[in-house]
């Protein structure tokens, strides 16, 4: 064992001596975006793809193509109808049926707009986990409102997870603000 | 400036070489239960400034402890000048010392060259790769809106990869490629974008109604899991990267979240609910029933990752707060290891990198998992951001 030493001593001084030449590393310099971080990155969206081999689900009632280009009512009428749910829970509350029959009138009566249920989380799970919860608050309260009898098809969803608190605080108080589906009233775009 | 990084003068006689390093390579892979395994005691002496530190963060966060040279296995010496990095690994303890390495490092940066000696030295003595070189992609959240970043595992050299002022999340690697998928809302709603970081070239993904998130490339980088909502609730889908043979994996009334892949690629790992109570189960790529991953021991399991050796899957549990733990990948008992959420594994199959509160905001930490040695990621955007949802490029 002493021998080895020594001589590997040995053989690793005679090799400063004697340098091999310069491994080069390849680079690993990436460019996040390119050039196209600087100009507005060409994002075109896709259509759906290849939809006819979904298998269907058992999980709830699938959401229409959405309404692309409508744009949310600045008036904002549903405001005070937000929806608010408990911790980890996606069900409605009872205390909370009220205000989505309000929604429900308020499609009635305005057919020609559509809906976007926001749903939201407050921080206390993981962000996907949150992401979607919040899906499944925004679904829930859609699937309410079919059941009061508006077209499913008037209804999108959107998920924030917890990416967009109505409160900032990290207690009680802002996460019960928090746990919400909002309801956004979107007109058609004007001709 | 950026001078590619050159090694001169690598030696060490072979046949000898790998005999030592057969030896202390059995010696450091017989245990490496998680969180129970001791650090291999290694003393870095003679190195100053950055590459000091440098070394003993990356050792750190490979298992290594540095410790008094009378109290090492191992001895790490050498020192650096304005230009280049010297290192010497030698066998410790009294006696005869020997030499397991010796190289000089120039060009690039005196990091760079630190990184690339701490490789060195973690290759000859357990050999498996280091991670000193690898990347991560997170997320930075400055407020209202957040930003993908990439940088060396360690955090620094950051760079932006996205900005659009919307709200991103969860970046994955393609595999041995530099590009991301990650989820966007710049057309309002949560899509998944595909990003060649070379060129620059983006295109969105994934734009169905509702939600599209949380995707993960398979290990051939063929395919992505992904969550869509589109069927009326968020389920598990896969598809093929050119955007073909979409195929609905699962189809509950819960919640899917975050799926994973098996190394062999046959298995898609996710969190959902069975009867109220979060678990993890595992579905054929190909489709078929679903099979629960116990986790026994902890509760509210979420965001699971499946180590790239096969063995092991590292998840968050929330049980009050968040905690990282590890079980074998085909389930049974979990390990409870350090605080903290989204945790991924490093192409070792043995650092993770994951996120942890602090004052409200996250940071990013590294953990070793057989020694439960932890070392925080330098952070980008000030103190004021949070940065979450680590993906490392592997």
């Amino acid at each position: 064992m002493m021998m080895l030493g020594l001589v590997l001593t040995f053989a690793t001084v005679g090799c400063k001596k004697h340098p091999y030449g310069p491994t080069p590393i390849p680079g690993l310099t990436p460019k996040p975006g390119g050039g196209t971080l600087d100009s507005q990155p060409s994002v075109n969206p896709q259509p759906p793809i290849d939809a006819g081999t979904n298998v269907g689900t058992t999980g709830g009632i699938p959401l229409g193509p959405g309404h692309e280009g409508w744009a949310a009512d600045p008036s904002d009428p549903l405001k005070a109808q937000t929806i608010y749910f408990d911790y980890d829970k996606s069900s409605i509350k009872t205390s909370e049926q009220g205000k989505l029959e309000d929604v429900a009138s308020y499609m009635k009566s305005h057919g020609d707009v559509a809906l976007r249920v926001e749903g939201n989380c407050d921080e206390r799970g993981t962000e996907e986990y949150n992401r979607s919860l919040g899906e499944r608050r925004a679904l829930g309260g859609r699937e309410y409102l079919v059941r009061l009898g508006i077209d499913a098809s008037r209804i999108d969803t959107v998920t924030y997870g917890e990416d967009k608190p109505a409160e900032t605080g990290h207690d009680e108080a802002a996460w019960s603000k928090n746990r919400r589906d909002d309801f956004v009233v979107l007109l058609a775009p004007k001709q | 400036m950026n001078k590619k990084l050159s090694i001169i003068a690598a030696l060490v006689i072979s046949f000898a070489g790998n005999g030592l390093l057969a030896q202390e390579a059995i010696e450091i892979n017989r245990n490496t239960t998680p969180g129970l395994t001791p650090p291999t005691p290694i003393a870095i002496t003679g190195f100053s400034g950055e590459v000091e530190a440098t070394l003993r963060f990356d050792l750190t966060v490979m298992g290594f402890t540095n410790v008094p040279p009378e109290s090492a296995n191992f001895i790490l010496s050498g020192g650096n000048t304005g230009e280049s990095v010297q290192g010497r690994l030698s066998s410790g303890g009294i006696g005869a010392k020997s030499v397991l390495l010796s190289k000089v490092y120039n060009g690039s940066s005196l990091r760079r060259q630190a990184h690339r000696l701490a490789d060195d030295v973690v290759l000859k003595l357990t050999g498996v790769n280091g991670i000193a070189e690898t990347k991560v992609a997170f997320k930075v959240d400055t407020g209202p809106t957040s930003e993908i970043f990439i940088s060396d595992f360690d955090g620094h050299n950051a760079q932006e990869v996205t900005r659009d002022r919307t709200v991103v999340a969860a970046p994955c690697w393609v595999p041995g490629r530099l590009a991301l998928y990650y989820t966007s809302y710049k057309l309002g709603t949560p899509d998944i974008f595909y990003q060649n970081l070379t060129t620059g070239e983006r295109r969105n993904y994934a734009h169905y109604p509702g939600m599209n998130s949380s995707a993960a490339v398979s290990p051939n980088g063929r395919r992505v899991a992904m969550i869509m909502s589109k069927g009326g609730s968020p389920d598990v889908y896969v598809c093929d990267a050119d955007g073909s043979h979409l195929k609905q994996l699962t189809a509950t009334r819960e919640d899917e979240s975050s799926p994973c892949w098996s190394p062999d690629g046959q298995w898609i790992c996710y969190a959902t609910k069975i009867e109220g109570r979060r678990v993890l189960c595992k579905v054929s790529a190909e489709g078929g029933p679903a099979q629960r991953i116990p986790t026994s021991g902890v509760s509210n399991p979420s965001e699971p990752d499946w180590s790239p050796d096969g063995k092991w899957i590292v998840f968050t549990a929330q049980m009050g707060g968040f905690e990282i733990c590890v079980v074998p990948a085909q389930g049974g008992s979990a390990t409870l290891l350090v605080s903290g959420e989204d945790p991924c594994w490093a192409p070792n199959s043995r650092t993770v990198i994951f996120a942890r509160r602090s004052g409200g905001n996250r940071v990013l930490s590294l953990l070793d998992v057989p020694t439960k040695q932890v070392k925080d990621v330098s952070r980008v955007s000030g103190s004021g951001s949070s940065n979450s949802q680590p993906s490392w490029a592997r």
